[in-house]
């Protein structure tokens, strides 16, 4: 079984391919935010590199998000497209999940925390568990301030990752004393590894039923509710 | 893709792909004219609250229905997916992250199914929708392409040969029709409403400006807006379709006398109306009426085919096919994208 990973939530355009032996193939650009220029080259190119014809993929996988709309919106067109075309099925995973998969070796709390422009950031909490890694505290979007209000409540030794971490070190170390490391970007290498392991238990869905998660609504509705309330 | 020649003809079968503003629409279309399939899925309802295209809405609400969309447009078609020949997708004008979501698809089912990608600019789309319902076109034409965000008057030589007469300096025409219906609290989207209010209201009852109406082909609608809103607070006794067909008239009036001269001015066979407000009843009357008196022939396509559809995607498609073979898959959304003009 060859899953086909599809990741470009972040400033990142991550594609990679793998199944039963792992990860077989891995293309990553992060430069400027040509997502919708790099995504299918880069697709057509990990195939060639891996010596894999697109119709041998049996699953599509996608970051479902929360991450950058537009960005996050390319690689869901495109991996439903795929999935489309070569009547397959697909698994969504979550940006978060992907940021904190490769942390699971740690006994510490696990944060991503990914910037969500305009002073705010998507974070949720991931402790260690039996051959993986756990969420204990729910996807969330806010300020940064918010997240150190909960590190603090928490009170417990934590690694802070993603590029929200990285641009509010700052405030995070000014408020709670943990350290900021790991990847800055989810990437597709921790997709494919997370979808094998669903794609063995048949955790799959049809295209139509993956769900884009945004965890904030558009602006014109936010200010349309509002100035309606008033 | 592979490398061998990639022979385009009339049994070429393309599927079009429009994502470009608020309609998420897919389509068959076989040798550039003959229509397989046309689906579309408009968002009208989604953007009628805010008195225009919220362009995050839209983005959502276009990832949400492509799938299905394209999916439709091949059952109806009654074709295998096989049969498909190469994929064509708006890539520019438009609202960028809705024009992203239709080139990240197509450019992948393109991959997927190993076939052509084309990308199609919009506007000459809307070119091709009238040659959809009459192939026998004859060049030299005149294009009055009239949308929510265009107004232009354009000499159509040959397929892929065109040359600007004249476009507006301010408002597209279907913009005036959405502030003034907005204004009259007709509705959204204004075309439509302006349309229906007016059907029994006077015309001629006010004279509305004709602005640059004797000066060259260039258009201006954004004083014709203010004008109205003067009218009504002068005269608040005078009722909303008297207003609103008057208004209308004034717009048609224009656009017509405009579209008369152009086509004189370049010897054009006949005058080809274009674009989501083309769908207007009065426009599509007099038009016609004008054309019959200067013995030209007037080409006004369905609704279906005026406004936003994937059918002229596919159609423009095939002909950009034809001429300049495929379009590389590192394409992406070009949201100011031009009418390529010959001068
Ligand atoms: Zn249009």
């Amino acid at each position: 079984m060859l899953i086909l990973g599809i990741e470009t939530a972040t400033e990142r355009v991550s594609v990679a391919i793998g199944g039963h032996e792992g990860v077989i193939g891995l293309l990553e650009i992060t430069k400027g935010r040509r997502h919708a220029e790099t995504l299918v080259p880069a697709i057509e190119f990990t195939c060639r590199q891996a010596g894999i014809d697109l119709d041998e993929i049996s699953v599509v996988a996608v970051d479902v998000g929360p991450g950058l709309f537009t960005g996050m919106r390319v690689g869901l067109a495109s991996a439903k497209a795929v999935a489309q075309a070569l009547r397959i099925p697909m698994i969504g995973i979550s940006s978060l999940d992907l940021l904190a998969f490769p942390c699971r070796h740690t006994d510490r709390v696990v944060v991503p925390v990914i910037d969500a422009r305009k002073g705010e950031v998507f974070y949720a909490m991931y402790k260690q568990v039996p051959g993986g890694i756990q969420q204990v505290a729910p996807p969330q979007v806010g300020p940064i301030d918010e997240v150190v209000a909960d590190l603090m409540a928490r009170n417990e030794e934590a690694l802070c990752v993603g590029d929200g971490a990285r641009r509010y070190a700052d405030e995070i170390l000014d408020g709670f004393h943990c350290e900021i490391g790991g990847d800055a970007y989810p990437s597709a290498s921790p997709l494919v590894q997370l979808a094998h392991a669903r794609a063995l238990r048949e955790e799959w869905v049809n295209p139509r039923e993956i769900e884009p998660v945004y965890l904030r609504a558009p602006d014109a509705l936010i200010n349309w509710k509002t100035r309606s309330a008033r | 893709m592979t490398d061998e020649a990639f022979i385009v003809d009339e049994s070429t079968l393309v599927l079009g792909i429009e994502t470009s503003c608020d309609e998420t629409a897919a389509a068959l279309v076989m040798g550039g004219d003959d229509v397989v399939s046309n689906v579309v899925s408009t968002q009208i309802d989604l953007h009628a609250d805010f008195g225009g295209v919220v362009p995050e809405i839209a983005s959502r609400a276009h990832l949400d229905a492509l799938n299905p969309v394209v999916a439709r447009a091949i059952v109806e078609g009654g074709v295998d997916e096989t049969r498909i020949d190469a994929i064509a997708c708006t890539v520019g004008p438009g609202l960028v992250g809705a024009l992203l979501v239709g080139v990240s698809a197509a450019k992948s089912l393109a991959l997927a199914w190993n076939k052509p990608f084309v990308g199609v600019n919009h506007m000459e789309a809307h070119l091709y929708a009238a040659s959809l319902e009459d192939p026998t076109l004859e060049f030299p034409l005149v294009v009055l392409l009239v949308s929510g965000g265009h107004t232009m008057l354009v000499e159509m030589q040959d397929h892929g040969r065109y040359r600007m007469l004249g476009q507006t300096i301010d408002d597209a025409a279907g913009e005036a029709f959405d502030k003034v219906a907005r204004f009259l609290d007709l509705g959204y989207p204004g075309g439509p409403a302006i349309d229906e209010a007016a059907m029994f209201g006077d015309p001629d009852l006010i004279q509305f400006p004709r602005a640059m109406r004797e000066v060259g082909l260039d258009f201006s609608f954004s004083g014709l807006k203010t004008s109205v809103v003067n009218f009504v607070r002068k005269h608040p006794d005078v009722g909303d379709a008297d207003i609103a067909a008057s208004f209308q008239m004034a717009v048609v009036d224009v656009l017509v006398h405009k579209a008369r001269k152009a086509a004189a001015q370049v010897g054009a066979t006949g005058i080809v109306l274009g674009g989501g407000v083309a769908a207007n009843s009065l426009l599509r009357e007099e038009l016609l009426t004008a054309c019959e008196a200067d013995g030209i022939q007037g080409f006004l396509p369905s609704r279906s085919l005026c406004t936003d559809n994937a059918a002229m995607i596919a159609a423009a498609g095939w002909h950009r096919l034809r001429s300049d073979g495929p379009t590389s898959l590192n394409v992406g959304a070009i949201p100011n994208l031009k009418l390529p003009l010959i001068d």
